[in-house]
């Protein structure tokens, strides 16, 4: 039954690793040629839940599309909704008061440290480890209880309205993202002892996966990916937005380029975030959560282009606007996307056991590559 | 030298598993700050902003908010929410606009809040309750406002 085997002229064996393989994060399907055990060409397959989300929101209004990008990338959703209402505030030429936006980049930084958690746990499913997955999501679950009290829900936030936020902070916030911080910070020595320094796990992810400094720019990685290979590429300090350019936190680089300086430039990421945190928690000023909108917006014509960091690198919004109440034309510049276009560069000449380890370490999340 | 290395990284690596066998053995013996709930047995403490359904505000004498505006069926992503309006003739003789059917489509709902924040009136909120599997899908189809309920006196 099994007699046909794939292989190409060469005798290179072809396997496919997905769509439904709990590795790939997702329906993600790579078709991988090996030639014994050594990865001669990955071919990414889209497609597999692809919801046309670009053209879905060309049908829906300024305040309606902003809801859809969060089921994008959905572990940084938060930031999604960000750079949609970015760019639909700089076609409107709106105002966002200083509590709105210290209220926004607190948020930010919790969904990237709720990402890089997930993150963390789950790349260590990957290369073997089962007990870092439960040790972050207990953290995870902090922050998403955080979320659920200020913003209603855990997981698709609709938390983000052109001109401000949604609704006011709980009453809760501020002692619960305390409690985070203070929670948090023995439990990153603790997620140490359990991967970055274990020998095994240093052993499976130093030197797999080269991704140089000149591949990291042309291939147009970005995000903690391309951080890892020493391209200076934060948003939040090349393009700040919101209060980022008064914030005092340093972009985390690292110039190997392998699966554990990408894996470094997170777990060094959590401190910077949480560093954010520390220091406007205690300042968060009075005032309106929300400029007064009008019922129906209509941006210009025109067309605007904001981009955010989100936990995986640069998101973009493209809007063309027509002047009327729904947007002509949209286009997203998702980080998935490109990152993932260096894959099949970084896989080659590795062994098939440290593909895994090196898609883990990449950060993918396959809605953000579909849309 | 090679001897060296080799020992050296022998007793790195039982080092390194024996640190991360410290922090299992830790949660192993310190059952208590494990945070697992057994949700069946034990019922989540829900926030009072959680989004589980959308509901109309009645109080006690029957009467709701809901002037039938189509605010919140106009601001819907999915077309949620379906306003069948009917004309009451008041008291004064003159014809007013009032809602027939407030249709939620729950199966249809992605709990995005829309509605609540353009509702003029706040008819509507969200509830907490989240256990929405059903046998059949057509139960998911919910009409808001109560049976006999009628306009709160004031509400424009």
């Amino acid at each position: 039954m099994f007699e046909e085997v794939a292989t190409t002229e060469q005798g290179d064996l072809v396997i496919n690793v997905g769509p439904q393989h709990p590795s790939t994060h997702g329906v993600l399907h790579l078709i991988i040629t090996l030639r014994g055990e050594t990865i001669m060409k990955i071919e990414p397959h889209l497609g597999y839940i692809h919801r046309s989300i670009e053209k879905m929101c060309e049908g829906l209004t300024y305040r309606q599309f902003v809801y859809v990008t969060s089921k994008m990338d959905y572990l940084s959703s938060h930031i999604n909704n960000h750079g949609c209402v970015l760019c639909v505030e700089k076609g409107l030429q709106l105002e966002v008061t200083p509590r709105a936006q210290v209220i926004r980049v607190l948020m930010d930084e919790l969904t990237r440290i709720a990402s890089h958690c997930l993150w963390w746990g789950a790349l260590g499913m990957d290369v073997g480890a089962l007990t870092p997955f439960f040790h972050a999501f207990r953290e995870r679950e902090m922050i998403n209880v955080i979320m659920e009290e200020t913003c209603g829900t855990r997981l698709t936030m609709n938390y983000m309205v052109p001109g401000g936020v949604m609704a006011d902070l709980h009453s809760n916030f501020q002692k619960r993202v305390k409690q985070f911080i203070k929670d948090f910070k023995p439990k990153l020595i603790e997620y140490d002892d359990l991967l970055t320094n274990n020998s095994i796990f240093i052993e499976r992810m130093k030197g797999v996966g080269i991704l140089s400094k000149d591949d990291a720019v042309s291939y147009g990685c970005t995000g903690p990916t391309a951080r890892g290979s020493g391209v200076s590429c934060d948003i939040r300090k090349w393009y700040p937005y919101e209060i980022y350019d008064k914030l005092n936190f340093e972009e985390v680089l690292e110039t190997e380029g392998d699966s554990y300086s990408r894996y470094m430039v997170r777990v060094r990421e959590f401190r910077q975030s949480l560093s954010i945190l520390e220091q406007l928690i205690d300042n968060i000023p009075e005032g309106d959560f929300q400029t007064k909108t009008k019922a129906v917006l209509k941006l210009p014509k025109g067309e605007f282009y904001s981009k955010v960091e989100t936990a995986r690198g640069e998101f973009g919004v493209y809007i063309v606007a027509e002047g009327a109440t729904n947007p002509y034309r949209i286009k997203f510049r998702s980080p998935g996307f490109s990152n993932l276009s260096a894959l099949d560069h970084i896989a080659r000449g590795q062994k098939i056991a440290d593909m895994i380890a090196i898609m883990g370490s990449l950060d993918f999340v396959i809605p953000d590559i579909d849309r | 030298m090679f001897l060296k290395e080799y020992f050296k990284t022998i007793f790195g690596t039982v080092k390194s598993l024996l640190t991360g066998m410290r922090r299992t053995g830790y949660y192993f013996t310190h059952g208590k700050e494990i945070i697992t709930q057994e949700y069946p047995n034990e019922y989540p403490v829900l926030a009072d902003r959680f989004r589980g359904e959308v509901v109309m505000i009645h109080d006690e004498k029957n009467e709701h908010r809901c002037t039938g505006c189509s605010a919140c069926e106009i601001s819907c992503p999915n077309g949620t929410i379906k306003i069948i309006s009917k004309f009451e003739t008041g008291p004064d003789g003159k014809k007013k606009k009032a809602i027939d059917k407030f249709v939620y489509h729950l199966e249809l709902c992605t709990f995005c809040n829309l509605c609540i924040e353009a509702c003029p009136t706040s008819a509507i909120k969200m509830d907490q309750a989240f256990e929405h599997s059903v046998f059949d899908r057509s139960r998911l189809t919910k009409v808001l406002n109560k049976p006999g309920s009628k306009i709160m006196e004031g509400v424009e």
